[in-house]
C-alpha cells in the first residue's frame, strides 16, 4: 500500500511538473498553432528570476511568493518580444517557426551562461516548504504539494480566463476562425500578442516551480520541452483538460516504470507507448480546430 | 469604391469596380457564381488586399486599414455562408463582438429582438446551429458593432424558404429605420431589387450594368446577368 500510494503521488507529482510546463505550450502551440522550441528556455528565464529575487530579497518565502508574478511577468515579456519581432511574419511558414525559435533557444541559454555563469545555482526553498507533510499516515514532501497546487491553480486560472473573460472569449474566436473574428472588429494581431504573453507567463511560472527541485541551469528547459509538446499533443491540440489527462497520465505511467526499471528505459517504454497511441488516436485524447493544424 | 482592382497573386479579379452605396439605402451587387462578387466584398471589409483604387466610408480612405479598424469606423461584414465561432455558444458569439462597448448589454438586447429565436438558444454551440440560425446569429453580431455600412454576402442563399423570409423582412426593416446603408450580394433579384435603391451587375470583375433599383429594373437586370 505504501508503494502505491508513494507512486501515484510521485506520478502526480511529476504529472503536475508536466502540466505547469505544458499549460503556456497548449496556449501558443495548442491555441495558435506555432511550435515555439524557445518555450523551454522561458522556463529557463522564469526559474533565473527566482534566483534573482531570492538575491535581491533575501528572504526565501517572500522571494517565492515574489517572484510568482514578477516571472510571469518576464516570460510573458520574452513571449510579447518574440511574437512581434520574429513569430508574426511567420504564423503560415511552421518549419520556419520551429528553426527561428531554435535558434533564440539557443541565444538565450548563452545569454543564461554569460549571465549567470555555466554551474548549476540552487534557489533554497523557504522554511515552509522544507520537509515531509503526514497526510492519512503517509509522508509527502511540502515543495511537492506546493507544486501540484500551483498547478491546479494554473489549470483552473487559464479554464476560468479562457471562458470567462473578454480576453478569453477573443483568443477563442480567432483560433477558430482569424478571418471572421477581425471582421468582427477583434484586433487578432493584439490577440496572438497578448496569448502569447500569456502561454510564455506561464512558462515563467513553472520555471519557479522547478527551483524547487533542485539546481537550476541554462539548459534546463531543453530537459522539459519535448515532454511539454508531447503532453500537449497527446491531450489534443487546443485542449486543456485533455492536456491535464495526459500530464498526469504520463507522469503516473513514467513514475511507476521508473520504479520496476530505471529513468532512462522508463523515458523510452513511455515514448513507445506514446508513438503507439498515436498510432491509433493521431488527434490526441480530444480533438478541436484550431488555426494552422485544421 | 472607386476604380478598384482585387487580384489574388497576379490574377487579377476585379477590374477598375466603382461603386456607392447611398447614404441610408441598399445597393445590390448582382451576378453569376465567379463575377467576382465576393471577393470585391472581401476587399471593401479588408479581407483581401486592394491592387489598385480607394475604398472609401463617409469619404474618409480606409483602404488601408486592416478590418478590425473598419470595423471600429462604422464597418460591419456578414460573410459568405452562415459563418459562426462554432466552439462557442450563441451567447459567446454575440458577447465577443459586444465586449468593451460601452452599451454592449443593450446591443445584445436590440440584436436579440431582431431575432427572437436566438434567445432561446443563448446557451447551445453555435456550431450545432442550423443554417439559417447561424446566419441570424451572424447578421446579429455584425448588428451589434453599431454599423453605418452593413456588407451582406448571400444572406438567403442555402436556407430554408421560411427563415429566408425572415431574414429578408429583418433586412428591409433595418433600412427602413435610417442611419444604416447596406450593401448587399444576393442571386436572388427579385428581393435584392426589392430592397436596393441601387444596382450593380457584375460580370468577370467588371460593372456590366447598373441603375436605380425597384421592381422595373428587374427586366434591364436580368438581361444583363443572361449576357
Amino acid at each position: 500500500m505504501d508503494i502505491l500510494v508513494t507512486q501515484v503521488f510521485n506520478g502526480l507529482s511529476v504529472g503536475s511538473i508536466l502540466l505547469l510546463a505544458a499549460l503556456g505550450l497548449a496556449l501558443t502551440f495548442g491555441q495558435m498553432g506555432v511550435i515555439n522550441m524557445a518555450h523551454g528556455e522561458f522556463m529557463m528565464a522564469g526559474a533565473y528570476t527566482a534566483y534573482v529575487c531570492q538575491q535581491v530579497l533575501g528572504d526565501a518565502g517572500l522571494s517565492l511568493l515574489v517572484s510568482l508574478p514578477v516571472s510571469f511577468v518576464v516570460g510573458g515579456l520574452l513571449g510579447v518580444l518574440l511574437e512581434v519581432t520574429l513569430l508574426r511574419r511567420m504564423y503560415h511558414r511552421p518549419l520556419d517557426t520551429l528553426l527561428v525559435t531554435w535558434g533564440v533557444s539557443l541565444i538565450l541559454q548563452q545569454l543564461a551562461r554569460d549571465l549567470f555563469g555555466t554551474a548549476g545555482v540552487d534557489v533554497p526553498a523557504p522554511g515552509w516548504l522544507s520537509g515531509p507533510v503526514e497526510i492519512l499516515g503517509f509522508s509527502f514532501p511540502r515543495s511537492r504539494l506546493f507544486i501540484l497546487v500551483l498547478a491546479i491553480v494554473a489549470v483552473v486560472a487559464v479554464t476560468l480566463l479562457l471562458k470567462l473573460t473578454p480576453l478569453g472569449r477573443r483568443i477563442r474566436a480567432t483560433v477558430q476562425n482569424r478571418q471572421l473574428a477581425e471582421s468582427a472588429g477583434i484586433s487578432t494581431r493584439r490577440t496572438d500578442m497578448l496569448t502569447f504573453f500569456l502561454g510564455s507567463g506561464l512558462a515563467g511560472v513553472a520555471g519557479v516551480a522547478l527551483t524547487l527541485m533542485g539546481s537550476i541551469s541554462s539548459n534546463l528547459g531543453t530537459s522539459y520541452i519535448v515532454d511539454a509538446f508531447l503532453v500537449v499533443i497527446i491531450g489534443g491540440i487546443g485542449q486543456i483538460k485533455g492536456a491535464v489527462i495526459a500530464a498526469f497520465v504520463l507522469g503516473v505511467a513514467q513514475s511507476w516504470i521508473e520504479y520496476s526499471t530505471s529513468a532512462s528505459i522508463a523515458k523510452v517504454i513511455v515514448f513507445a507507448l506514446v508513438v503507439a497511441f498515436l498510432q491509433f488516436r493521431p488527434q490526441g485524447i480530444f480533438q478541436v480546430r484550431t488555426r494552422s493544424l485544421v | 469604391m472607386e476604380e478598384v482592382d482585387v487580384a489574388y497573386g497576379r490574377t487579377v479579379v476585379c477590374h477598375g469596380v466603382s461603386l456607392e452605396v447611398p447614404a441610408d439605402g441598399v445597393a445590390a451587387v448582382m451576378g453569376h457564381n465567379g463575377a467576382g462578387k465576393t471577393t470585391l466584398l472581401r476587399a471593401a471589409v479588408g479581407l483581401l488586399p486592394v491592387k489598385r483604387g480607394r475604398i472609401l466610408l463617409d469619404g474618409e480612405d480606409v483602404t488601408g486599414l486592416p478590418p478590425n479598424q473598419r470595423v471600429k469606423r462604422g464597418l460591419a461584414y456578414v460573410p459568405q455562408g452562415q459563418q459562426s465561432f462554432g466552439q462557442m455558444t450563441t451567447a459567446e458569439n454575440l458577447q465577443v463582438v459586444a465586449d468593451g462597448r460601452r452599451r454592449g448589454a443593450a446591443l445584445i438586447d436590440e440584436a436579440l429582438d431582431l431575432f427572437p429565436a436566438l434567445k432561446e438558444l443563448s446557451g447551445r454551440r453555435a456550431g450545432l446551429l442550423s443554417g439559417g440560425q447561424r446566419q441570424q446569429l451572424a447578421i446579429a453580431r455584425a448588428l451589434i458593432t453599431e454599423p453605418r455600412l452593413l456588407i451582406l454576402d448571400e444572406p438567403t442563399e442555402g436556407i430554408q424558404p421560411s427563415v429566408v423570409a425572415e431574414i429578408e423582412r429583418t433586412i428591409l426593416e433595418l433600412t427602413r429605420r435610417g442611419g444604416l446603408s447596406v450593401l448587399l450580394v444576393e442571386q436572388h433579384v427579385g428581393f435584392a431589387l426589392d430592397a436596393a435603391g441601387r444596382y450593380y451587375v457584375l460580370a468577370s470583375g467588371r460593372v456590366s450594368a447598373e441603375g436605380s433599383g425597384g421592381a422595373t429594373a428587374a427586366v434591364d437586370v436580368r438581361s444583363a446577368m443572361a449576357i
